[in-house]
Formats: C-alpha cells, sequence, structure tokens
C-alpha cells in the first residue's frame, strides 16, 4: 500500500521555512513535517531483511495487513451488534416480554456475560469454524452455511470464468479501436449497464429466457446431489446476470488501464518502429498493463461477491447471500456475523491477491528503491 | 460555451432529469390517482385504463411510480448532500490538520472500505431500527469513505500551494482554510464526483428496499415497487421491471451528464486528468 501522506514532506518543510522567515508569530496549527514512526529494534532487523529480500518483505507486509484488518473488521462487525439500541431481548420477545422471560433470554443467549469475554469467545469459535447458534432456528450456523458458500462460489466461479476473458477481450478492442465506432459503441453500451441495477438485469432475463422463451426454470433452485449438467442449467440465468453486471465496469478498466500504458513514449517508439497495431497492443503494451488489469480483475471478482447478494434474493437461489438477507430481515446475529465476516474477509482476501499479483507482475515494484 | 457545444448524450441526460424533477416536485399534480389509493384489479395490462397497468394491489402503477421519484429521489439526494458534507469536511480537516488527526482518519477510512457497502449496510441494518433518517444516516456515512478517499487526494494538492501557506502566514485558522482556501479550488473536481454518488445513492436506496430493507411500506418507492411486483414476473406480468427500469434510466442520465463534465474539464487541462 503506498504511503502518500508522506510525499508532500519536503513542501511542508519548506514552507515551515518560508513561515518562520516572513512572520515571527509561528502558527501554532501548523504541523511538523511528516516523518514515519520512529524506528525500534525489530523494525531495524526487518530493514536488513528488508535490503536482502525486497520482494519477499513486500509480500509479508501485504499479508500482514491484510490479517490486521481482518482482525478490526471481526471487531468492528462484533461492535455492530453491542450498538444494538436498547435490549435486544426486550425486542425479541416483543409484547410479551417480562423481566423473568427477558432474563431467560439473556442467560440463553449468552448476551449476559461481558462484551469482551463474548467476543474473545466468539472469535476463538470462528478460528475453529464454529460460528454459534442460530437464534432463530437454534441450529448449527457452520453447518447451515456450509452448503450454501459452496453454492455461492459455485455461481461466483462461472461468473468470473466467463467475465474475465470477456471483459479484457472486449477492453483490447476498444484500445484497438479508440475513439472510433466499435469503442464508443462498447463505451456507451457499458456505461448503460454500469447504470443498470442487478435486479432489473436479473428480472428481465427471467421474462425473457424463463418465461416468454421457456428455456430455463424460475427459481433456480439447486439442491445436493442435483447432476451437473442440470445444475450448471439452473445458474445460467443467475450467472449471466452476474456476467453483465460485472463485465461493463472490468471492461472499461480494463480500457483506461492500457490507454494509460499506450500514451507512453515507447509505444510511440513501437509505432515509429512501424509495428502493427495488434502486435504494440499484445507484445508491448499488454505485458505493461498487466499488474492494472490483474488489478481490475480482482477488484471486480471481489464485487462478485457482492453482487451474489442481490442475484441470489432475485433467483431465489439457496447460497450464502439470500441466508444473509433473510437474517437481517429477522434480525438473527449470529447468522448476520458470520455472513458479513465471511463475506469480508473474502473480499479483504480477494484485494489482497489482487495487490501481491500486482507486485509480482510489476517489476518496478520488485526492486523498490 | 454555446448549446450546440453540448453532445447529444448529455442532452439525453439532461432531459431525462429535468422529467425526473419535474416528477419530484408536482407529484399531487400530475398523478392521476393518489399513492395508496387501490383503484381496480392486480396487474392489469400496460395500457389499458391505466397507462402503466396496475401493481400487486390493484394500486395505479404511474401515480406510484411518481410519487415514488418522491421519496427516491428525496432520500437518496439527502443521504449524497450528508455524504458530502461528512467526507468532505473531514478529508480536508485531514489534508490541512496533518499528523496524527490524518492518520487516525485514513486509516479508519481505509478499515470501513475494506467491508462491501452492502455487507456492512446488511450487518448495521439488521441491528438498528428501522427509521428513515436511520437508513439515510447509514447510507451517508458508508458512502462518505468514498468521497473522503478522493476529498483527500484533492485537498492534499491544493494545501500545499502557495495561497493556503500564505493564509497560514496571514495567521488565519484551520476552519477558514478549510472552507475559503481549499472548498472553493476542490469543488469543481467534487462536483462531477457529486453526480456519481447521487446515482450510486439511488441504485444502493433501491437495492436496500428490494431486499426489504430500504424504504418501508406502504410509502412509494421504486426499489420496493420491485419487490412488491416481482412476484408477477413467473405469471409473465412486466410490472417490476416499469420501477426497475424507472431507477435504470435515473441512472443512466445522470451518468451520461457527468461523462460530459467529466471529459469537459479533463479537456480544459489539457488532456491530462
Amino acid at each position: 500500500m503506498a504511503v502518500t501522506q508522506d510525499d508532500r514532506a519536503p513542501a511542508g518543510a519548506a514552507g515551515t521555512d518560508l513561515a518562520a522567515a516572513a512572520s515571527p508569530v509561528l502558527p501554532a496549527d501548523l504541523p511538523p513535517p511528516a516523518t514515519l514512526s520512529p524506528l525500534s529494534a525489530p523494525v531495524v532487523a526487518l530493514n536488513d531483511f528488508r535490503g536482502r529480500h525486497p520482494l519477499a518483505a513486500l509480500l509479508l507486509q501485504r499479508i500482514g495487513l491484510s490479517v490486521v484488518l481482518l482482525f478490526a473488521v471481526s471487531l468492528l462487525i462484533f461492535l455492530g451488534v453491542e450498538a444494538l439500541p436498547g435490549d435486544f431481548a426486550q425486542t425479541y420477545l416483543g409484547q410479551s416480554a417480562t423481566p423473568q422471560a427477558v432474563a431467560n433470554i439473556r442467560a440463553q443467549l449468552g448476551l449476559d456475560q461481558p462484551a469482551v469475554t463474548r467476543y474473545l469467545s466468539w472469535l476463538g469459535g470462528v478460528l475453529e469454524g464454529d460460528f454459534g447458534k442460530s437464534w432463530a432456528s437454534g441450529q448449527s450456523v457452520t453447518s447451515q452455511i456450509a452448503g450454501r458458500l459452496g453454492n455461492t462460489l459455485f455461481l461466483a466461479f462461472f461468473a468470473a470464468i466467463i467475465s474475465v476473458p470477456l471483459a479484457v477481450g472486449l477492453g483490447m478492442v476498444a484500445v484497438l479501436y479508440r475513439n472510433r465506432f466499435p469503442d464508443r459503441l462498447i463505451n456507451v453500451l457499458s456505461l448503460g449497464a454500469i447504470s443498470l441495477p442487478e435486479f432489473f438485469v436479473g428480472y428481465l432475463l427471467i421474462l425473457f429466457f424463463g418465461i416468454q422463451l421457456g428455456w430455463v426454470s424460475f427459481p433456480s433452485t439447486v439442491y445436493s446431489g442435483m447432476p451437473f449438467l442440470a445444475r450448471l442449467q439452473a445458474v445460467a440465468l443467475p450467472v449471466a446476470t452476474l456476467v453483465l453486471v460485472v463485465l461493463a465496469h472490468m471492461m472499461r478498466m480494463t480500457r483506461a488501464a492500457i490507454l494509460n500504458v499506450m500514451s507512453s513514449p515507447y509505444i510511440e517508439t513501437a509505432e515509429l518502429k512501424g509495428l502493427g497495431a495488434f502486435r504494440i497492443i499484445a507484445r508491448h503494451a499488454a505485458p505493461n498493463a498487466l499488474a492494472p488489469i490483474i488489478n481490475v480483475v480482482a477488484l471486480n471478482l471481489a464485487y462478485l461477491v457482492v453482487g451474489v447478494v442481490v442475484v441470489e434474493v432475485v433467483f431465489v437461489y439457496p447460497g450464502m447471500g439470500q441466508y444473509m438477507v433473510d437474517a437481517v430481515t429477522v434480525r438473527d446475529m449470529p447468522v448476520v456475523q458470520a455472513c458479513g465476516l465471511i463475506f469480508a474477509a473474502v473480499y479483504i482476501v480477494l484485494n489482497m491477491i489482487a495487490d501481491i499479483l500486482g507486485i509480482v507482475a510489476n517489476p518496478r515494484l520488485r526492486h523498490p528503491r | 460555451m454555446r448549446a450546440r457545444d453540448i453532445p447529444l448524450s448529455a442532452w439525453i441526460g439532461m432531459a431525462g432529469i429535468a422529467i425526473v424533477i419535474i416528477a419530484v416536485l408536482f407529484a399531487p399534480l400530475l398523478a392521476p390517482h393518489g399513492e395508496r389509493e387501490i383503484v381496480g384489479d392486480i396487474w392489469q395490462p400496460v395500457g389499458g385504463d391505466f397507462l402503466l397497468g396496475t401493481d400487486n394491489l390493484g394500486r395505479d402503477l404511474l401515480s406510484r411510480l411518481i410519487y415514488g421519484a418522491r421519496t427516491t429521489v428525496s432520500v437518496a439526494l439527502a443521504a449524497t448532500v450528508l455524504s458530502f458534507s461528512l467526507g468532505m469536511i473531514l478529508s480536508f480537516t485531514a489534508a490541512v490538520v496533518r499528523g496524527w488527526t490524518d492518520q487516525g482518519l485514513s486509516r479508519l477510512n481505509d478499515l470501513l472500505m475494506s467491508i462491501p457497502t452492502l455487507i456492512f449496510a446488511l450487518v448495521v441494518l439488521a441491528v438498528l431500527p428501522q427509521k428513515m433518517w436511520i437508513l439515510v444516516l447509514v447510507m451517508a456515512v458508508l458512502d462518505s469513505t468514498r468521497v473522503f478517499r478522493l476529498g483527500r487526494a484533492v485537498a492534499t494538492d491544493i494545501a500545499v500551494m502557495d495561497f493556503v501557506e500564505a493564509a497560514r502566514v496571514r495567521g488565519e485558522g484551520t476552519i477558514w482554510i478549510i472552507f475559503r482556501e481549499i472548498l472553493p479550488n476542490a469543488l469543481s473536481p467534487l462536483l462531477a464526483e457529486f453526480g456519481l454518488r447521487f446515482a450510486f445513492a439511488v441504485l444502493f436506496l433501491s437495492t436496500l428496499s428490494f431486499l426489504g430493507l430500504g424504504i418501508q411500506p406502504p410509502a412509494a418507492d421504486w426499489g420496493g415497487m420491485v419487490k412488491d411486483n416481482k412476484d408477477g414476473i413467473i405469471f409473465g406480468v412486466p410490472a417490476a421491471l416499469i420501477p426497475g427500469g424507472a431507477i435504470a434510466a435515473l441512472a443512466i442520465c445522470v451518468n451520461l451528464v457527468v461523462d460530459w463534465l467529466l471529459n469537459r474539464t479533463t479537456s480544459l487541462k489539457g488532456g491530462r486528468g
């Protein structure tokens, strides 16, 4: 992660001199030039390691950041429940809340223990793969999530393997014909597609392919033990919706990333050498645009994880997103926490992979000066 | 700038936005029926007695669409204005004060942005009571993280300029520097962003309402109308697609105008944003 706030240190320092010279009254709120936090002994050893293995150090740093982020997110999600206005047990019981019943519920859900104890036991359970018991059904959250997570990943996987090559290919076509008709057409269509809500695309597809043509069945029910081909047919429409939703965004970002590279001097050199347009893009521009494109792809895969929530509700698909929305409606907190944490973790890990691949793919980041 | 310099796409966008604004302002005059008035059979087809047909309870869809524009646009607008105020004030403060304030705010922002917005909203809305102002607040806080990121980048560039230094030397306080030095110069890049965030807020609010966690019935709003009518899809009734299309059309129109604004400002800077 780039440390941008230190970029301005020289300018700030110069400003301080200017202020001191120009005015005897130094403004009190002028901060000292930004510096890194003071070094300690482990940091020196770390710097040594960094000198010898710059890539490994960078990757370790990035992974460490993700771990810290995951813990912070788990705390945030847990605190969200703590911030519950009023007493949950009171709301849970509604009108029939007698003091004794409220106390019973609180003891039953473990709400009578201090927050720190509950956080630690919850986190300990999560690390062992135990997300507690659902308040609504009393069943183990983990066992309910397991199958649904598989369904969701199945959906997201197929959306990804279709949308990624398509987006990168279309992005290259747009660059090849930039500012000409194919590029403009792709541009206008993708601008439109970005603005379409997932549910609109979903219902449009259902109405057309599901009802009018009758090609696929709706709702997209899948069950365990379903034959692979039947399952594939069931997810066809949800996958198509996800692809349409993510494709435009991914393609526009790919186009921007390649165009950014295309404006560099070595591309001009290649053009002046008389190389063909496609060869320039494929051999000269694409390798240098690899890092930003990988980044775009991973970011959009992360977005896929979110899009999946709405798409699952539209298609009544038994995945994590549907489960989470149902749990939110009935305020089944352990389920909400578990789903929220899993979604956030997938998102954070995908972002981390994006950064790591970006670092590995970019020789300039591999040898930091 | 003359009218014919504006591209056709921007004209279409502005026309669409104008139609929505008229619907929002004059909803009671334009709507043929009441917002919650049951006027006929359920799911009557488009173009019969009712221009856009009726919904799942037999309410006039056109009237609900017009009243829904009111709710959707005003809530989205309120959330966007709030998120901009919050994001801009905090990001400018971070850029001007720097030091630990900046570090603290930036890292908190990173943390909030590390969770997908929708997932975060679901977790928070599961806990908080379902009230309109809470919805606006949640949307605003989540969206302000994006404003913060942009605002801080813009403001750090401005904060090192000579005129800001001059203001510091004059002895102006932080508040003055934020509102009188930074804000006027950061306004134009943030204006285009405002359009984008508004379009996003409309989509986000509609998504939440569609999931049943946004605006609560019987108030009409576009996302909720899709939810109300979604069961009709199985019977081939396209009623859910009409409010869905309205959401898409509004978002597209805003994007068209923003796209033109962005192109215009980048070409003013010599093509390099």
